[in-house]
């Protein structure tokens, strides 16, 4: 019981790193990409929505690793070996990310400079999410054999695999289609600069269901026990929230709802985490590492979820409060 | 040269570039909210200058420390997966709650950065308030993690099982306080003579800058507050590390045979074959003397410990003479200013003192480090002292070398950028202070 609630917790902040924190990648990609005669605006816009936050959002990956390795130690032991290669690369990502981003925004030179910041945090926000995505990916695939607390299978196991790489193409075209969902609201004082962000949405919000599509197909021979997990009862009532997220985000975005398009949008991707999550139940690293085999003890799991209640106290309304302060519609005003 | 001393390295290096931007990270807060206090209670403007040009400096060195601490969160796991998967579950908990501090940090240092002007000046301020607070709270919680590494505690260690885990017991382990207030202190003691250092510096090319003699002014209050207690602290520490790790402190002051009115060595060249140290300046019962209070005391030397149980001698012993160095000489600079600030201010008047300080601006962090090699060399061939060898908990993944290098190169180029992006910010515009908010 106490297992399974650090587990629900774990999903909790995984859930909330990917709309806050994978919302970040997402303007790192639209950054990147940024086209058209508005391309310097957008990435203005891109700039000015994250920059009061993304420090912040970040720290929900440091709890994600924090909950995982105080209440799953072994868990984490095993993957932190198995996936050693492609972690490290994703840490390479983090850091070239944050800190290219931050050298942008005070180094005073001329453009030339900040330019090739901007492509450096624009590169580093699609390889780290697209590695975090496989990784993610990897535990699912059974590839990973845990014996005696050893890892088995070596170094590659798992994470070059289709269905790994599959779920990182899915990783990115989701926080791609997150980051310009919330976009539109941020540039609401911008009509043309909107239209841009609400097209991005729409299109990547329709590539999402061809690659959610092969994800699927993959999972077949790539992930069977998590496609095994997609087959029994729930998984239909979810699979049909999804889909159904999915088209009223599409949908707002067409009728230019966009309060409703991110309420959609969000709720679409932690309809897919929860899914994941319970296809995945009970397992961590798929089938050796399970919530049940990897937990702390009591008194740890005990502990943990008593500081993880109480931190939350002090950290939601903090957190409302810089949402208010720097998103909310009167914040907008004078922000121009 | 084999992967366990590549990822050792790889540890070493990933701790000693973090340190510098958590130490600025809890020091710097300090300063950017003594300065905007000062202007709230003044309403002097320079002082609003001030704290507006020091929070985008901690702006940039907060953002390299948060990469650089997830990096260690990882490296913890992805270099030592044995150790993790053992004490993962004992100190889990201090990691947990240093995330939530973390996180209010990171929440409010992007209200302080960005909410000029959106705030009341009361409320601003107090956001910065608790960037300050948190960002302490945060290091002293990390700290009692690896207070934990050097005095085990809150488990029972049976046929290499650990049982009966109590995570509280762990954190307030009894080398928590001394590492935590030891380590606080040197935080703002370092932050304060790194700061005004520059202000110094930069005071010596345009002598009547009101700018930074206020910036001198409130930097060295700082470290002049903060280093006589540090040096205290470290007293404190070296007793306790005498009661708890005797071959540590052994390797510390160089002590190969166990004496009767120990001396203090200073220096010198420790050589473990011979047993005894070459050219050192001794002072006779100095060590009894202040580990005992008592110049007849006795003190273990490193031969009551079997010889693969000893730390690298000559390196935690010259670390801990460098710290003691630099920590006394900045005692010293700082009884100067004193002396100065009380009998012939002002300050930034007095060229040779500038000078001095310019030269002590690096002592602080040089003290950090070699304080943290004396810590994390002088708890080896252990990491759960007593209990699990650093070598046990290695990862079995080869080619660590490759992982080394590559975050050596992009560590040793970040640290290039931010010194380039500082000089922006405090050199080149001298002048008028740029947009607070930069995007």
């Amino acid at each position: 019981m106490l297992a399974l609630a650090a587990a629900a917790s774990l999903v909790l902040s995984l859930i909330l790193y990917a709309l806050s924190g994978g919302a970040d990648f997402g303007g790192g990609m639209w950054d990147l990409l940024a086209l058209g005669p508005r391309a310097a605006r957008q990435r203005t816009q891109i700039a000015k929505s994250i920059a009061p936050i993304w420090e912040a959002n970040h720290v929900w990956l440091i709890l994600v690793v924090v909950v995982l390795f105080t209440a799953f130690p072994t868990g984490f032991a095993a993957m932190m070996t198995a996936l050693n290669i492609p972690l490290t690369a994703m840490l390479i990502g983090i850091v070239l990310r944050g800190s290219a981003f931050i050298f942008r925004s005070y180094d005073t030179r001329p453009g030339a400079v900040r330019r090739h910041w901007s492509t450096a945090f624009g590169i580093a926000s699609i390889v780290t999410p697209f590695l975090q995505g496989a990784v993610l990916g990897a535990l699912a695939t059974g590839g990973i054999r845990v014996v005696n607390g050893q890892v088995t299978t070596g170094f590659f196991a798992g994470w070059v695999t289709p269905f790994a790489l599959a779920c990182g193409l899915f990783a990115l075209v989701l926080f791609a289609f997150l980051a310009a969902v919330y976009l539109t609201l941020d540039a609401r004082d911008q009509p043309d600069l909107r239209g841009d962000f609400r097209k991005r949405a729409i299109w990547s919000g329709a590539a999402l269901m061809p690659v959610a599509g092969v994800v699927f197909l993959a999972a077949r021979h790539g992930a069977p026990a998590l496609f095994h997990g997609l087959t029994q009862w729930w998984a239909p009532w979810l699979l049909g929230a999804t889909c159904l997220c999915s088209l009223g985000a599409l949908g707002a975005l067409r009728w230019r709802r966009f309060a409703a398009a991110r309420v959609a949008a969000a709720g679409q991707v932690a309809l897919i985490l929860i899914g994941w999550s319970l296809a995945q139940y009970p397992n961590i690293v798929t089938p050796d590492i399970t919530v049940v085999n990897a937990c702390a003890p009591g008194a740890t799991l005990r502990l943990l979820l008593l500081a993880l209640a109480a931190g939350a106290l002090v950290l939601l309304p903090s957190l409302l409060a810089l949402f208010r302060l720097f998103k909310g519609a009167a914040s907008h005003g004078g922000a121009g | 040269m084999n992967d366990f001393f590549f990822a050792r390295s790889q540890m070493a290096m990933s701790l000693a570039f973090h340190i510098v931007f958590a130490a600025l990270g809890i020091g710097m807060p300090l300063l950017m909210v003594m300065a905007e206090g000062t202007y709230l209670r003044t309403g002097e403007p320079v002082y609003l200058e001030l704290s507006k040009r020091w929070a985008r400096g901690t702006a940039i060195l907060f953002a390299v420390g948060a990469v650089s601490g997830t990096v260690l969160s990882f490296e913890l796991g992805l270099l030592w997966p044995g150790f993790m998967e053992k004490a993962g579950a004992i100190i889990g908990m201090p990691f947990s709650l240093e995330g939530f501090a973390f996180f209010t940090e990171a929440i409010f240092i992007g209200v302080y950065l960005y909410g000029w002007g959106r705030l009341p000046p009361l409320l601003h301020w107090l956001a910065g308030v608790l960037v300050a607070v948190s960002g302490t709270l945060s290091g002293i919680i990390v700290v009692t993690a690896n207070a934990w590494m050097n005095a085990p505690a809150g488990f029972r260690f049976i046929n290499g099982r650990f049982t009966g885990i109590d995570p509280v017991a762990a954190m307030f382990n009894r080398a928590s306080l001394h590492e935590t207030l030891h380590m606080t202190l040197a935080a703002f003691v370092a932050t304060g003579f790194a700061v005004a250092a520059v202000h110094a510096f930069l005071l010596r090319r345009s002598p009547g800058s009101p700018f930074h003699r206020c910036a001198l002014g409130l930097a060295l209050a700082m470290a002049c507050v903060t280093i006589p207690l540090l040096v205290l602290s470290g007293d404190f520490s070296a007793r306790s590390v005498g009661r708890l790790q005797p071959a540590k402190l052994a390797a510390m002051e160089a002590l190969y045979r166990s004496q009767d009115g120990a001396p203090l060595l200073l220096g010198g060249n420790p050589d473990d074959s011979a047993r005894t140290v070459h050219g050192a300046l001794v002072i006779p019962r100095g060590l009894s003397l202040l580990l005992a209070d008592d110049p007849g005391a006795r003190v273990a030397g490193l031969e009551e410990f079997p010889r693969t149980d000893w730390p690298n001698v000559r390196m935690v012993h010259w670390s801990f003479d460098l710290m003691v160095l630099s920590g006394f000489a900045m005692l010293a600079v700082a009884g100067w200013a004193g002396w100065i600030w009380w009998r012939r201010p002002p300050l930034a008047d007095h060229p040779w003192l500038l000078g001095t300080l310019i030269a002590a601006g690096p002592l602080g962090f040089l003290a950090i480090e070699a304080g943290w090699i004396v810590t994390e060399v002088g708890r080896q061939p252990w990491i759960i002292y007593n209990v699990m060898r650093t070598k046990d908990a290695v990862t079995p993944m080869p080619g660590i070398a490759v992982p080394f290098l590559a975050f050596t190169i992009l560590y040793a180029f970040l640290a290039f950028v931010v010194t380039r992006l500082l000089r922006q910010q405090f050199l080149e515009t001298d002048g008028a202070v740029p947009e607070s908010s930069p995007a």
